[in-house]
């Protein structure tokens, strides 16, 4: 695999779209090639080489591919966006859409990351080792397919809005989240390993969600049904399991009805 | 202005007969002239089709159902939204383009005029916005009067002249062009919980039936001798079995005479009749029904349709037929908005994917590719998206590639994940015909040009007529085999000329142009009837004051006014 290193040289006046900083636009490139990519500030088309100091080539490949980002990024936005392969590591903080619409690879991003950041992200790895803002593995605004399938991981908190419309794939979140947790979710596994503040599962169609800590507010669309035990991401422990969104549609499979599951840690 | 020469191109113009010949087009003043001087400026068209810039007879591309698409729809437009260079502005957009984006593609694959297929009375301040703001192409909107409270209620009793009145004041008031009629009846029966499916059910309330309401209104329409004849969307739209509805509407027409100054042939315009042409009971045993109703079509010299081709894309679908979006919010669970209009229509619009996977939505594509290629007389057939619902028209390239090589049809009918249950519901894999680059300029400029009395200046190439002319990087003599260059060929015009004004080149956009808003003043007789009827639902019933209801000509600056007068 080889590595191309981006160090930041200039700070953007504006937020800088950075659309083409992934493994898939840097497959295949040399150096002083990564340097000429657009990337637009505002309405202007700049190129990367006007922010970046770039060494390093990429593989033949997005999957021989690595990126190391060091320097201010937190107003860079789409890293790591679409990546279908290979790696990439921000060793800063990120803007919005950090990891969005990814297929494969992993994204690490060794700081926080700002809202809107893996939406509908489809496969690979994303890990941010700081906090994340709103909308993290939702859908875009508007659009109805959010989180589909990969791995999320937050070792801090995220904000509000979480996993709205996630259809598969799983994230788990080691800190608390704030309210609308996976609401209209129709597939796919949370784990919160912290609390939540409201509305948890929310219009919750298909799915299941894990709550080691509080929910501030239950919905009242949910109905414990019994206790479980179960090892949820490397924990062993005694759940509470509901049934809900019972205020939601709910698909039938074999004539029985399919209702989404949330298990809150006794 | 300057005096253009085209030279050496193959040309293809329905209105003089020409089928491909190497003819010299003369461009002076923005018009289509005999000759020009020797300092014409000379474009080379040698290997290139030239045709008549193309008409859009149905779409839904400005007023307030296509904006609530735009506002509820953030997702159609978040990819590939940034400017492109050049004197474009940012374009975004797919199903649901801004206005500029519309103005541009429209022009990118050659049109050069685009009717508006739904503006409700009410909201026409914005639809004539929306229009000024796009560029190049000229356009019109039809209002909808298929539910409207007047109409009904004149129509109840059969007052025809009181009708074709308060039309005419419609007219005027939102600079509108013609008579749409969507889903007669049953948008109003909503209202009260109910639908219109036959064209004898009865509105509730009204008392009266679609098959009254479409009959007095294409009177009224001929009363009138407006350019567009009635332009319906029918009742049972999208449903198994429709097909009856369908030819039950089409034979409204029979023995009905056009009355009109403007070479229009046919009564009746039946819109999108891909999805009115369905056999069976559901959606199991759903069949094509485009055989039936064709022949009918065929047959019935006053009628003209177009075809609502399925592109098999991710769409937006919106129509002033309410009920029936809420029907397909029911079946697709997705985003549903309803913009009711006061006594006049209900407009709805729900995201929809037209997924190849599902047998239901491959034999909806292959319906639509029947029809025309059912189609005996061409200048009567003409293709639309009904753009978005059944796809972008930005797809229309794509349609004409699939109408022209029985192969590139075929490469996709084999492939459906179902193919064996559409070959087995539709009739396409049976039909060889490949429609020619002739019938092409008739489905899509001469006939359209006729159909909405606009053939004076529009759609052919004549000594005359307006100088909107569209060169193709097509040579008939090496005509591609390969579907994707047919498609490549039809996005991207080689040239685009409107009203003599070069304004696309290679697929550039090279200039705005001068686009002009049509709409019809109907002189009538004075009618206190109508006046008092109007002044009276003003004050009762709408929630605006009568003098706050007209468009004004700050709204529709650039207006070319077509005259009709039924005072005789």
């Amino acid at each position: 695999m080889n590595t191309v290193t981006l160090t930041v040289k200039n700070a953007p006046e504006l937020f800088l779209e950075c659309e083409n900083v992934n493994t898939d636009a840097f497959a295949g490139k040399k150096a002083d090639q990564i340097a000429k990519l657009g990337a637009f500030q505002g309405k202007e088309i700049t190129t990367l080489g006007d922010y970046f100091t770039i060494t390093g080539e990429a593989g033949a490949t997005a999957a021989d591919t690595k990126i190391v980002i060091n320097g201010d990024c937190t107003k860079m936005k789409y890293i790591g966006a679409k990546m279908t392969a290979g790696e990439v590591v921000v060793n800063s903080a990120c803007d919005m859409y950090t990891g969005s619409w990814m297929k494969g690879g992993k994204l690490v991003v060794n700081g926080d990351v700002h809202s809107f950041c893996g939406l509908a992200m489809a496969g690979g790895e994303f890990t941010i080792n700081g906090n994340a803002g709103n909308y993290l593995g939702a859908a875009y605004r508007g659009d109805w397919r959010g989180m589909s399938g990969g791995v999320l991981r937050v070792k801090g908190n995220a904000g509000s809005d979480v996993a709205t419309f996630m259809t598969g794939g799983e994230m788990i979140i080691e800190g608390n989240v704030d309210i609308h947790l996976g609401t209209h979710m129709e597939g796919g596994k949370i784990i919160l390993k912290g609390n939540a503040n409201r509305r948890v599962g929310g219009q919750l169609v298909k799915g299941e969600i894990y709550v080691f800590g509080s929910i501030n507010v239950m919905m009242p669309g949910y109905k414990p049904v019994r206790d479980v035990e179960l090892e949820v991401d490397g924990t062993k422990a005694k759940f509470t399991e509901y049934l809900g969104d019972l205020g939601e549609r709910h698909p039938k499979r074999k004539g029985e009805t399919v209702y989404g599951h949330l298990y809150m840690k006794q | 202005m300057s005096e253009y020469i085209i030279k050496n191109g193959h040309v293809f113009d329905p209105v003089q007969g020409i089928k491909g010949d190497k003819k010299d087009i003369a461009v002076k003043d923005g018009k289509i002239v005999e000759s020009v001087g020797s300092g014409a400026k000379v474009i080379d068209a040698s290997g290139k089709t030239v045709m008549a810039g193309a008409l859009e007879i149905h779409a839904h591309v400005a007023g307030p159902k296509v904006n609530a698409g735009r506002w509820y729809r953030p997702e159609d437009k978040h990819f590939d939204s940034h400017k492109k260079p050049g004197i474009t502005r940012i374009e975004g957009g797919k199903s649901i383009p801004t206005v500029f984006k519309t103005g541009y593609e429209y022009a990118r694959m050659g049109f050069t005029f685009a009717m508006e297929a739904a503006m409700p009375p009410l909201y026409a301040r914005h639809v004539h916005e929306e229009i000024h703001d796009t560029p190049i192409i000229d356009e019109a909107a039809l209002p909808v009067f298929g539910n409207n409270w007047f109409i009904l209620e004149y129509l109840k009793n059969q007052e025809i002249e009181n009708t074709a009145a308060y039309i005419a004041w419609v007219l005027r008031q939102t600079k509108g062009y013609g008579v749409k009629v969507v889903n007669p009846g049953g948008t109003e029966a909503w209202a009260w919980g109910l639908n219109c499916l036959t064209i004898h059910d009865p509105v509730p309330y009204f008392e009266i039936t679609p098959a009254e309401i479409v009959t007095g209104l294409m009177a009224a329409n001929e009363y009138l001798g407006l350019p567009h004849s009635m332009h319906i969307h029918q009742n049972d739209l999208g449903n198994p079995g429709n097909y009856k509805t369908t030819i039950d509407t089409l034979k409204l027409a029979e023995g009905v005479k056009p009355k009109n100054n403007f070479g229009r042939e046919q009564v009746m315009h039946s819109t999108h009749i891909q999805f009115h042409s369905y056999k069976g009971t559901n959606w199991g045993d759903f069949e094509s029904g485009a055989k039936e109703v064709m022949e009918y079509v065929n047959r019935q010299k006053n009628l003209t349709i177009d075809t609502g081709n399925v592109t098999l894309d991710e769409t937006t679908t919106m129509t002033a037929d309410g009920p029936f979006e809420h029907h397909l919010h029911g079946l697709n669970h997705l985003k549903w908005i309803n913009v009711d209009v006061e006594l006049e229509t209900a407009a709805g619009v729900v995201p929809f994917i037209y997924d190849p996977d599902n047998a239901v939505f491959a034999s909806q594509w292959a319906v639509g590719l029947e029809i025309p290629l059912y189609a005996k007389d061409p200048m009567r057939c003409f293709i639309t998206t009904d753009h978005p619902n059944a796809g972008p028209f930005t797809r229309y390239p794509r349609v004409y590639a699939w109408l022209m090589s029985q192969k590139y049809r075929n490469e996709r009918l084999n492939t459906f994940k179902k193919a064996d249950k559409v070959i087995g519901a539709t009739n396409l894999s049976g039909l060889d015909r490949e429609i020619t680059l002739y019938e092409l300029a008739q489905m899509t400029r001469a006939g359209p040009a006729r159909a909405l009395g606009l053939m004076k200046d529009y759609g052919g190439l004549k000594p005359g007529m307006n100088a909107d002319i569209a060169i193709y990087n097509i040579n008939p003599d090496k005509f591609p085999s390969d579907g994707l260059a047919i498609e490549k060929a039809f996005a991207n015009v080689a040239c685009l000329f409107k009203d003599g004004k070069i304004c696309v080149q290679e697929g550039k956009i090279a200039d705005m142009g001068h686009k002009k808003t049509f709409w019809v003043d109907a002189k009538v007789k004075e009618n206190k009837q109508v006046a008092h009827d109007i002044k009276e639902k003003f004050l009762r019933y709408y929630s605006i004051n009568e003098n706050n209801y007209s468009v004004p000509e700050s709204y529709a600056p650039h207006q070319h006014i077509i005259s009709v007068d039924a005072t005789q």
